[in-house]
């Protein structure tokens, strides 16, 4: 889970989630706490999906 | 008085057989074996092959160690002044071995040795940054110019002589970087670097491009509900204090943390040690780096097995890819053992 | 715009009873100075020292870099947004204590940098082992928050430098450079025969501590821009950029950009050094985009067949760099880069995050991870623990006897990207 795809791309890794932001890749200050944590939970969820996906090459996964 | 030599040679090479005789144990014989006769007459009287240390190349591969113990011993039994492995060419264990008996003597005896491997042998990304290695072409009909080449090297290593242009062109680069100061600063070198490549003169880059290596990727888990997954994460995120030092810039450890109890990472009860970004988000809600808080509400739900109960940190900042390659090793390795199936990596 | 920069060489510091310039040496009344910088209530104390090349000295966590300057003839006033209001700055007559630097230090922040010692193997990796420094000891009130510390002590250092430079407005100038650039329309019909070339200047925006100012606007929040370089020689572009000492840029730095001086050394020679570009370093990645498709749709705008670019720092901004390259050079603009390496201490990982086959052309600073070990110094100025903090210091850093195991990350400009040192690296 990274902000900079293209970063996690060039170094090679496999299975990536975007996130928000560099000091707060699982949050953002700017929402309420309640908002904040439904963000985090919902990236979370995507990056489980994602372990759960089969996949032959490198993927970003934006869905 | 001349420089007395040792050769290292595989079984293929010192005429006892091929694959079938892999397996065989070493042999130290006096004088030269194999293509040592033709390595010898390059060293010019001034070195010579006075032993020769034979391995089967599956032997080898399966005790490496003793048998560099070996050689290595046989280098200070027989005051060996240098060593010279192969030609190995392509063969990936040949290679293989080669690198390694010249790393463990350059090591524990401090003197030259040599060796020389075709490219994409495997002992060329293991070895070149340790020791020498002399460019050949990938079979034995690359013997006539890769022997000449590793005498040239071995005898200018041995009397302490500038290596020639020539020698230069045979050796494989190290890869390091090593700093240097240049005549004139960054700027002036940039700016007539540019002028260069706006007329379509040939320019040198002061640094290529990195190439990063990849891996396969690993097939999807199967039920989630069942899975242990592990978090890891290179946003620094540590117990407060950083117990175990974990550097701002340029880690130089990661730290493993139990946090079986922890429901909710907590302002003050973690911090970041990462210097490479505005900690002030992270320190007053680590979770927003590490997300603790909400695998631990999926694991309560059922829909993850169980969240392991270490995590893994590093600072990411700075940090030399060799390092991260050994953390990352390291702490796969500690995973596996735990029976963890699956690791979400958080980076900032 | 057209600036006359007149240098007035500096070689030594004193105290005395009036600020002022004779005999290549600048005299500072240390409790005018003092009084003037704790009127703003943030700080409870101020101290000042000097510290000249070849002596004993220690100088840590360095803050920020300044040179003294100030306006002699033309619009404004040189820092505009801090000390000089916010219109356009650029233009006529600007003094310059050419040899003298102001740095600034303290137990402010953590982490904060770097180091500077002014003789020993760590003189030879920065530039500010060279110039006479008044080093300016700030210990901040207690209770202020972080980015109003951050802030104060920026103020310290720009209003210490013009302080200084303007009490020497009499003194006669050893060498007066002159610089103009005319205006676009002009400068695009200038040599036709030579190729258009501009400048693409990264700038650090990653937030607090690691941010930059241009007429005080937070870089943060600029979409990426034109600027002459003359407003930079007066100050527009300022740091508040305090970690990573080795290729932070500091404002004495961007007041003496030598990519500028460079390019305009040959300019009407080799090239027609068309204009300069500003752009940032931000955190996300939708800002990288755009930020890079911009900076280098100026450049096509421009019409320039060649860029320099130079980033700050290392890490993210390394796929600013690589964005930046791989679009103007699929634009058919050629381009040189300027950063370092962190190629680790044994040189032998890849020294950048990021990587395009684009950027064959690569101007390095030198891998930062190698280490050094500093001799003591008779005399420390700041605060020696935060060694261990410095990026680039390590747990263990500090020796017994003094002396210090760092990397050169920790020094002050070891590796600045916009080329400032003779400093770079090769391949074994």
């Amino acid at each position: 889970m990274a902000t900079i795809v293209p970063i996690s791309v060039s170094v090679g890794a496999n299975r990536i989630i975007p996130t928000v932001s560099i000091p707060y890749p699982l949050g953002n200050p700017k929402l309420n706490p309640v908002e904040e944590k439904n963000l985090r939970r919902q990236l979370v969820e995507k990056a489980l999906k994602a372990l759960q996906t089969d996949v032959t090459e490198q993927t970003v996964f934006t869905e | 008085m001349s420089y007395r030599v040792l050769h290292y040679i595989n079984q293929f090479f010192a005429g006892i057989g091929g694959e079938e005789k892999a397996d065989i144990s070493p042999e130290i014989r006096d004088g030269l074996v194999g293509p040592g006769q033709a390595l010898n007459p390059a060293l010019n009287g001034e070195a010579e092959i006075i032993k020769t240390f034979i391995c089967g190349d599956n032997y080898f591969a399966n005790n490496i160690d003793a048998v560099c113990a070996q050689v290595v011993a046989l280098v200070k039994e027989a005051k060996i002044d240098a060593l010279i492995a192969g030609p190995a060419f392509n063969a990936g264990r040949y290679g293989t071995a080669c690198g390694a008996v010249c790393a463990a003597v350059a090591k524990e005896c401090n003197i030259p040795v040599i060796t020389a491997l075709y490219p994409e042998n495997p002992g060329v990304d293991l070895y070149r940054k340790l020791i020498p290695i002399v460019e050949s072409s990938d079979s034995a009909r690359g013997m006539g110019k890769a022997v000449p080449a590793m005498a040239s090297v071995i005898l200018k290593f041995l009397k302490k002589e500038e290596l020639c242009k020539s020698d230069h062109s045979c050796l494989m680069e190290k890869g390091i970087r090593i700093n240097m100061f240049y005549d004139e600063n960054g700027a002036e070198r940039a700016v007539a670097m540019l002028v260069k490549k706006l007329k379509g003169e040939e320019f040198t880059t002061e640094y290529k491009m990195p190439v990063f290596d990849r891996v396969e990727p690993r097939p999807a888990v199967k039920d989630m509900s069942k899975a242990t997954i592990a978090i890891v994460t290179s946003g620094g995120i540590v117990p407060k204090g950083n117990p175990d030092h974990i550097a701002a810039s340029s880690a130089q450890n990661y730290g493993e943390y139990d946090f079986a109890n922890v429901k909710d990472l907590l302002q003050n009860e973690y911090i970041t040690a990462h210097g490479g970004y505005d900690q002030t988000y992270a320190n007053e809600d680590p979770d927003r780096v590490l997300p603790v808080d909400v695998l631990r509400d999926i694991e309560k739900e059922g829909k993850i097995g169980k969240l392991h109960n270490k995590f893994y940190t590093t600072v990411g900042n700075g940090t030399a890819v060799a390092n991260a390659l050994a953390f990352g090793k390291e702490i796969g390795q500690k995973l596996r053992d735990a029976n963890v199936q699956a690791v979400i990596l958080t980076s900032t | 715009m057209k600036l006359e920069l007149h240098r007035v060489k500096v070689k030594k510091w004193a105290f005395g009873s009036a600020t002022g310039f004779a005999n290549a040496t600048v005299t500072v009344n240390k409790e005018e100075l003092t009084a003037l910088l704790l009127q703003d209530e943030r700080l409870a104390g101020i101290e000042l020292h000097l510290a000249h090349p070849g002596d004993s000295i220690r100088i840590l966590p360095v803050k920020d870099a300044i040179e003294p300057r100030c306006k002699l003839e033309g619009a404004g006033e040189v820092f505009p947004g801090y000390i000089g209001d916010v219109d356009t700055v650029g233009e006529g007559k600007t003094l310059v204590l050419d040899g003298a630097a102001i740095l600034t230090t303290g137990r402010l922040v953590a982490p904060q940098e770097g180091i500077v010692d002014m003789k020993g193997p760590g003189a030879d990796y920065t530039p500010f082992s060279q110039t006479a420094n008044l080093v300016v000891y700030i210990t901040p009130r207690e209770g202020v928050v972080l980015h109003e510390l951050e802030n104060a002590c920026r103020m310290v250092g720009l209003k210490t430098a013009h302080y200084v430079a303007s009490s020497c407005k009499s003194a006669k100038a050893d060498k007066v450079d002159s610089y103009d650039f005319p205006p676009l329309a002009e400068a695009m019909q200038a040599h036709p025969k030579l190729p258009k070339v501009a400048y693409v200047y990264m700038l650090q925006s990653q937030g607090l501590l690691h941010d930059t100012w241009v007429y005080g606007v937070d870089a943060k929040q600029i979409l990426p821009t034109l600027i002459s370089p003359t407003e930079i020689m007066d100050g527009a572009i300022i740091s508040g950029n305090c970690v990573s000492a080795c290729d932070k840029n500091n404002t004495y730095v961007h007041l003496n950009n030598p990519i500028i001086e460079s390019l305009y050394k040959r300019h009407g020679k080799d090239i027609n050094f068309v204009g300069t570009i500003i752009t940032n370093e931000n955190v996300t990645l939708a800002d990288k985009k755009r930020s890079s498709s911009y900076a280098i749709k100026l450049a096509k705008m421009l019409g320039v067949e060649g860029l320099v670019i130079s980033e700050e720092g290392f890490g993210n901004p390394d796929a600013d760099l690589i964005m930046n390259c791989w679009k103007a050079e699929r634009s058919g603009i050629k381009t040189v880069l300027i950063t370092d390496e962190f190629a680790g201490r044994d040189g032998a990982s890849q020294s950048l995050a990021d990587s395009c086959p684009e950027g064959n052309a690569c101007v390095t600073a030198g891998n930062a991870n190698m280490l050094i070990t500093l001799p003591p110094m008779d005399i420390t100025i700041g605060d020696l623990p935060t060694a261990e903090v410095l990026a680039g210091g390590f747990f263990g850093s500090m020796n017994k006897d003094g002396s210090m195991d760092v990397e050169i990350q920790a020094i002050l400009s070891a590796t600045n990207e916009l080329g400032f040192t003779r400093n770079g690296a090769r391949t074994e």
